[in-house]
């Protein structure tokens, strides 16, 4: 199968006066055309640099170390500076959380997506990429485009500055969308107008997305895939029904559990003991056993490969070897209702 | 029935917006929390949930309506100074964003014990060290964490810190304005266990402001709904979420995400018109304890 990005054994550390950062760790991931590929896990444990290093905008101190990303052919580690800007846009754009601190407080709306539209396209007339945008407003559901093309950011509610970010990065029709947790910043009542305007854009432009964020319930609505991440390494990947229905690893099991959702009425909820471990120095083996209470000799000694458990369905965890003993997981797949 | 601590009557605040424009951020709200209850304050952004706890914070002066505090009503000047200290311990706040709400400056044992050395309290366990020692053992943090700053914590801990210094003061009453609302996951599910503990330990009165419905449904005793400034719902939190009766509580109900693919996909929102609400009217009981926005029309 023909894939839209390919990011094979990716490791970018960051250098601190501390030392080295080691954020994502020998990574791996596919991206296939015309999906929502959503990343879990918590904060710092490498999603965003991830995300990041598909587009290039590291900050100074960071360094991709090893790896390929291959992105419709192109090698994106090799690129320089320039090549990068021919490609961002085109090839790929990037949705950010805020949409306060995205948007410029002082410009219309209007002239905002027209900057993105004429920076692609230098030779368009005025009155094309006038239509341009409307017709990128409409795309986005901004209604009474004509009148809101000259309102400012701070006239539009969080929803519809966030759908202002949307048509910004939908501009130039690239084929991956980058959504760095687009609805954090939002409502619970906004999140899923905006996550269903995702997927009616995707499916309608036939653009691949990838989804980062922390919320399982944006997960269950808007991706195809999802990759549970923990301290810089994917730990679980598999089609949405294979992670919530038959998870396999320890962390996406304590995942699960830990949403208030399930929680049984008076009982605590359930938490994950401890605290995601340090990147500076990454522990030895699998980086998830001190947590783990299903923790194997071996995981202190060794870092688990990935094991394949179905066509679409991986996780690192040496419970899936064949030498591990059985347990049964505490979690039997979502039963809600 | 126990007593009520805090008494909000028909409180209002408008803010004013350039020349013509006045907002009425709080709109005749009113409530009342018992000693030692949860009670939930949920509502979309911009509903004026935190304009009420600031209110009943005393940060800000409300245009209209009465707050009274243990018989003291708050929002008289007079009063307000003649119980100072008793005011400003026993009500204790916890903000949303714990990176902003601390010094960045100040040390974790000083943070903590600032309240102390504002009202001149000696510490009940020796040193202001100790104390602070001790307070952040009850909130989970080993003392190890003393002589950082803020900014070397992770975002659960200095929230665990913030909560640690609202606590220092023993107070009667806590109002937590989103207080897990930039937490991860698994942390958020760490902070609201903590909370459960220490009011069990504790027995203040916990006023908790969100707007993820799932945590309140998990938390809270009693949950009142804010829409445009109007409180337009008050019930016991799982008559509340069996049984909601305005239709913005059941707009917002079905917004609540299902953290299951199928059941998710299709689930369908429903939309509430903001057109259709009348601010007009007053709370009516229904039932014993579940108070709802009603028109006097159609009573």
């Amino acid at each position: 199968m023909f894939e839209l990005l390919e990011v094979k054994n990716l490791s970018v550390s960051f250098h601190t006066p501390q030392g080295e950062v080691e954020a994502v760790r020998d990574l791996s991931l596919s991206l296939h055309p015309g999906e929502v590929l959503a990343i879990v896990g918590e904060s710092g444990c490498g999603k965003s640099v991830l995300c990041k290093s598909v587009m290039k905008l590291l900050p100074r101190n960071a360094r991709i170390k090893a790896g390929t990303i291959l992105a419709d052919g192109t090698d994106v580690t090799r690129c320089s500076q320039r090549d990068m800007e021919r490609l961002r846009g085109r090839l790929f754009s990037m949705v950010l959380q805020d949409p306060m601190t995205a948007l410029h407080p002082a410009m219309t709306i209007g002239a905002q997506i027209a900057e993105a539209v004429r920076a692609h396209q230098p030779r368009m007339t005025k009155m094309a990429v006038r239509r341009r945008v409307l017709e990128l407003m409409e795309l986005v559901g901004i209604d009474m485009a004509e009148e809101r093309y000259g309102h400012c950011p701070f006239e539009f509610s969080g929803g519809m500055r966030q759908r202002t970010v949307m048509a910004i990065a939908l501009a130039s029709s690239p084929k991956i969308l980058l959504a760095d947790e687009p609805t954090t910043a939002l409502d619970v009542t906004i999140q899923a107008q905006i996550l269903d305007l995702l997927r009616d854009i995707q499916a309608r432009l036939g653009t691949s997305a990838i989804l980062v964020t922390h919320d399982l319930g944006v997960v269950a609505r808007a991706a195809d895939r999802a990759a549970v991440m923990y301290a810089g390494k994917i730990v679980e990947i598999g089609t949405v029904e294979d992670i919530f229905y038959d998870p396999r690893h320890p962390y996406t099991w304590g995942l699960l559990r830990a949403l208030p959702a399930w929680a049984e009425e008076g009982q605590p909820l359930y938490t994950i003991p401890g605290m995601p471990p340090s990147l500076l120095h990454p522990p030895k083996g699998d980086a998830f056993a001190c947590r783990n209470e299903y923790a194997l000799a071996i995981d202190y000694q060794e870092a688990p490969p990935m094991f394949q458990l179905s066509d679409t369905h991986f996780a690192a965890t040496w419970l899936l070897d064949e030498r591990a003993p059985q347990i049964t997981p505490p979690w039997r797949g979502a039963s809600y209702e | 029935m126990s007593e009520i601590l805090l008494d909000v009557q028909e409180l209002t605040h408008c803010f004013r917006l350039g020349r013509n424009t006045v907002i009425r951020a709080v709109d005749h709200v009113s409530f009342q929390l018992r000693r030692g209850e949860i009670f939930g304050l949920v509502g979309e952004s911009g509903s004026g949930k935190s304009t009420v706890a600031r209110c009943i914070m005393s940060l800000i002066r409300p245009a209209a309506g009465k707050i009274r505090y243990l018989g003291v009503n708050i929002c008289d000047p007079g009063q307000f100074r003649a119980h100072r200290k008793l005011l400003q311990t026993s009500r204790q706040l916890i903000f949303q964003d714990s990176a902003a709400s601390l010094n960045p400056r100040m040390k974790v044992a000083d943070i903590i014990t600032e309240p102390m050395a504002i009202h001149h309290i000696r510490p009940p366990r020796g040193s202001l060290r100790q104390e602070a020692a001790f307070q952040l053992k009850c909130v989970g943090m080993d003392p190890s964490s003393l002589d950082r700053r803020p900014g070397e914590l992770s975002g659960g801990q200095r929230q665990r810190v913030a909560i640690a210094r609202a606590l220092s003061m023993g107070p009667e009453l806590l109002v937590a304005d989103e207080p897990i609302a930039s937490l991860d996951v698994s942390i958020q599910a760490q902070i609201i266990n903590l909370f459960q503990h220490l009011q069990r330990e504790h027995g203040f009165t916990f006023l908790f402001i969100a707007h993820d419905l799932a945590v309140v449904r998990h938390l809270c005793d009693r949950t009142g709904v804010m829409f445009q400034g109007r409180l337009v719902e008050i019930a016991p939190s799982k008559e509340l979420f069996d049984n909601p009766l305005h239709p913005y509580t059941r707009a917002l109900l079905s917004a609540i995400p299902i953290p299951d693919p199928r059941l998710e996909r299709a689930r369908v929102p429903q939309r509430f018109d903001p057109a259709q609400f009348c601010r007009e009217g007053l709370l009516r009981e229904v039932s014993p304890g579940h108070m709802v926005l009603r028109e006097e029309a159609d009573r």
